[in-house]
């Protein structure tokens, strides 16, 4: 502290004054502690401070444990995207502001990679807005188009921070489960489907929007031109927004078209479109993200967007426009990264749901994304030792890390109230990891079931 | 086609649509040849950021590419926490008194979300950086709003962005038990006023006594000129528990493009922020933390220090500074000389007569004026009356803002478009 008060008062910063200030501060400390304090939290955030992330993303830097649980892939994302920041880091005037709805050049890329996916001509100036992952799009839509008075249907289970975030609008959320058609012998993500007429009956003249998720997330479901026709109707005849989270989008198993809701009929003009540079290109880290749609709805995002960061970070924007300039010169090339990492990732599946099975579970096969779930219930693991008030899924997952040192995510942190006795059976890996990491699963997995014999 | 029919956007975005800056940052790009408007460096960042940057890129830590800890990327809040623990003389919890977000414009999002409810009243000094009104209309909010008002400077002085002073009795007057928080930003966007350790008591009291939030702006507080001290609200008697200070890595560092910015306060106020974080953004992005945090590790070994950046960056601002102070006293515009930032407001009477009045006109005077000079002699600043409220933009209306962060090159490059213009004007 001597040391850092000489260099201080080299700054003119009056020496004898922070020594009195810290003499008198530490004689006030107690009572400003204990003074009546009328700041609250506002009635936005009311309930929405706590969040299943907090808890289980500590374990991912405990090395001992085998992480399976967020959806983070510990593989490296491909060498060009590596190489572009590096060589855009050492560009000066790419370290200063760029245009705030997005880098030139980004949405550039944007419009036209999704020209060609969507058959339609997109405006990079108007139609596209830039966010800080598909989080910050998700944040934009919503603050954007969302208020008091509207519902918002939400298909369970969800990416759990949409329904936070319509809380945070004011609105309010209706949920609708996937349901299991099988009835409990679910082999795939395909199996799992939304009943059409139950959800004609969430949908009344308040309803502002839906969300959709396809690739789903936890799921891996990937909903077909039938099911996507089937809510595209409702949303029409209802004069409904569609909010498409459409970040897995390129994960996409054999046999398996993902298909955008926006180039339905009378969808376009209906629609915001989400999309992720971290599920793109294994760089969550960059947390780049984008919504596209019409003018008259994207600029709405853009006001929210103008009030709330203003413009993401230009190096990372500038690196993912190079990296997408290369692989839209490929789309018609099977080594464009859009297709080779969903092959790679098949090939991750399959292992994983071969672990899981000889383990005796029936994991749910996904069509999509880079999640998979399955019933635990059916181990008849033994937690009574664990704290009684939470969901199975909680309980489970917390006594397979202490003891088993492996991690997944609870499902039933991506339910409504209603809904959790349904899915907290369930628990949910993410595969997206390195052949060592699966590895290390797999002696755990091979060793549980030793025990257990 | 079956468009929407029913109104879409959501009501809280009434009134927050307008900004300047879309339109002004267009015409600057299109018309001048000279750019001293939009506020950022076109010198680079110091080399041993760029060095870590480089470095932390071409190493094989790929988990450099993924998500990172939401609240903050562990290396950088701790050095965070370090420093500032330093310079507020506190012992402070990097996981609890710190949190990251993207920029200081997000962290500004995150106080108004987090504490400003419908029917509070928040008071903003004029001229103040213009995205405060907006966010607190945006989150239910009221603006109140408090002029600082110029003095005459001393007899033969240039005039001071110190001469700019709040009235006490008018500011005492803005406090009503509606008063939910009183924003400060110090050193000033745009006159560059360093406030004194009187004027923050003054502040500081009123905010105790009407047991009110203080939201601190300190984006510039490493741009202070002529020996002044930047006295951080937060230190101040009764001020810690009531106080988020912001912070910015664009100006620290002098990479805006980086957008990595930080809150630093008491746990009771930064879990409420932390709510609004993790529901909005949740991560901020992985490797310029990284690389930021190596930057503040840099500056913490060298404080003090002659090499330092925090010493080295202010030393040089000073002369473009006063450069540019000169440049613009030869041909006849009156700097305020700013006791920090890196902007610089001037007084444009004496050219008004380029650009004639237009009498109920819709657009404010300096506006019209500065748009005429961008498009006639290439040179961009922005008009004062973009950091007002719509009401009092015509108040001060022969003011335009210019930004000096910017090389030799530039400087000089302003300086030949100013000397031709006022020889045009004194040539019959």
């Amino acid at each position: 502290m001597l040391c850092a008060s000489r260099s201080f008062s080299y700054l003119g910063i009056r020496t004898y004054q922070l020594r009195a200030d810290l003499l008198s501060r530490s004689i006030k400390l107690s009572a400003s502690d204990t003074m009546a304090f009328r700041h609250k939290n506002t009635r936005r955030i009311e309930g929405l401070d706590s969040n299943v992330w907090v808890e289980f993303t500590k374990v991912a830097a405990d090395p001992s444990i085998v992480n399976l649980g967020q959806g983070l892939p510990d593989i490296s994302p491909p060498s060009y995207v590596k190489e572009e920041l590096a060589n855009v880091a050492a560009v000066d005037r790419l370290n200063q502001y760029t245009r705030g709805f997005g880098h030139p050049l980004l949405v550039k890329a944007l419009s036209q990679v999704y020209e060609r996916v969507c058959g339609r001509k997109i405006d990079p100036l108007t139609d596209i807005l830039v966010t800080v992952g598909g989080y910050g799009s998700l944040f934009s839509t919503i603050q954007a188009l969302i208020e008091e008075g509207d519902e918002v249907i939400i298909i369970e289970p969800f990416y759990d921070c949409y329904e936070p975030m319509v809380k945070m609008a004011g609105a309010k959320p209706v949920f609708i489960p996937l349901r299991n058609k099988n009835d409990g012998n679910s082999a795939s993500s395909a199996d799992w489907v939304l009943d059409p007429a139950e959800l004609a009956k969430k949908f009344n003249s308040k309803t502002k929007a839906i969300i959709l998720n396809t690739p789903h997330n936890p799921i891996g479901k990937v909903f077909t031109r039938e099911e996507l026709q089937v809510i595209a109707d409702l949303c029409i005849k209802h004069d409904t927004l569609c909010i498409s989270d459409e970040v897995y989008e390129w994960l996409v198993y054999k046999g398996k078209k993902h298909i955008k809701i926006a180039t339905l009929p009378g969808m376009w003009e209906r629609t915001i479109t989400i999309g992720s540079a971290g599920k793109t290109y294994s760089v969550t880290g960059w947390k780049l993200g984008w919504s596209i749609g019409p003018q008259n709805l994207i600029k709405h995002l853009q006001v929210v967007h103008q009030n709330t960061l203003y413009t993401c970070p230009t190096p990372l924007q500038e690196a993912l426009a190079r990296a997408f300039w290369i692989d839209y010169k490929r789309m018609d090339d099977p080594d464009c990264y859009f297709y080779s990492l969903s092959r790679e990732l098949e090939s991750k599946r399959d292992r994983m749901a071969q672990l899981l099975q000889e383990v005796g579970l029936k994991p749910v096969i996904p069509d999509g994304g880079y999640f998979m779930i399955a019933d635990v219930s059916t181990l008849n693991v033994d937690l009574s030792d664990e704290d009684g008030n939470q969901p199975y899924d909680y309980k489970f997952v917390r006594w397979m890390i202490k003891s088993k040192k492996l991690s997944a995510i609870p499902l039933s942190a991506f339910c409504g109230p209603e809904t959790k006795g349904q899915f907290e059976k369930y628990i949910r890996f993410c595969f997206i990891k390195e052949d060592s990491t699966l590895d290390a699963a797999e002696v755990i997995l091979k060793n549980w079931t030793k025990q257990k014999n | 086609q079956a468009k929407m029919s029913r109104p879409v956007q959501a009501r809280r975005l009434e009134g927050v649509d307008k900004n300047i800056w879309v339109e002004f940052v267009k015409l600057a790009a299109t018309y001048s040849t000279v750019n001293l408007g939009q506020g950022f460096p076109d010198f680079p960042p110091p080399d041993f950021l760029k060095e870590a940057f480089t470095r932390a890129l071409s190493g094989e830590k790929h988990m450099l590419h993924q998500y990172t800890r939401a609240f903050g990327h562990p290396p950088l809040v701790k050095i965070l926490a370090q420093l500032f623990g330093k310079l507020l003389g506190r012992d402070l919890d990097p996981m609890t008194n710190v949190m990251v977000t993207v920029g200081a414009y997000q962290a500004l999002f995150c106080c108004f979300q987090a504490f400003v409810d419908e029917g509070d009243e928040v008071i903003i000094i004029e001229p103040f950086f213009d995205c405060y009104e907006p966010m607190v209309k945006m989150a239910g909010g009221t603006p109140v709003f408090i002029p600082l008002r110029p003095k005459a400077p001393k007899e033969g002085k240039l005039m001071s962005s110190a001469d700019w002073q709040l009235d006490p009795a008018e500011l005492a007057s803005k406090f009503s038990e509606r008063t939910k928080a009183i924003v400060l930003n110090s050193p000033n966007n745009p006159l560059g006023k360093v406030f004194s350790r009187e004027e923050l008591e003054l502040i500081a009291d009123l905010c105790v006594k009407h047991d009110a939030l203080c939201i601190s702006d300190e984006v510039y507080e490493w741009l202070v000129y002529d020996g002044k001290e930047h006295v951080r609200i937060a230190s101040l008697r009764g001020m810690w528990d009531r106080t988020v200070s912001i912070g910015s890595a664009g100006k620290t560092f002098s990479v805006t493009g980086w957008k990595v910015g930080w809150t630093v306060g008491p746990n009771r106020l930064l879990q409420h922020i932390r709510t609004v974080h993790q529901n909005s953004v949740y991560h901020c992005a992985t490797a310029t933390q990284e690389v930021v945090a190596q930057g503040f590790q840099r500056e913490f070994e060298h404080y003090g220090k002659p090499d330092s950046y925090f010493v080295q960056l202010p030393k040089e601002m000073q002369q473009k500074r006063d450069q540019l102070v000169q440049s613009l006293v030869a041909v006849g515009m009156k700097p305020i000389v700013p006791e920090g930032t890196y902007f610089l407001v001037a007084d444009i009477s004496e050219f008004k007569s380029d650009v004639p009045d237009v009498p109920n006109s819709d657009e404010p005077y300096d506006s019209r004026f500065a748009k005429w000079m961008m498009k006639n002699k290439g040179l961009a600043a922005i008009p004062l009356s973009t950091f007002y409220c719509g009401p009092h933009k015509n108040n001060y209306n022969s003011f335009i803002r210019f930004c000096f962060a910017k090389e030799e090159a530039t400087l000089k490059a302003a300086d030949d478009i100013l000397q031709k213009w006022k020889l045009e004007k004194t040539t019959p």
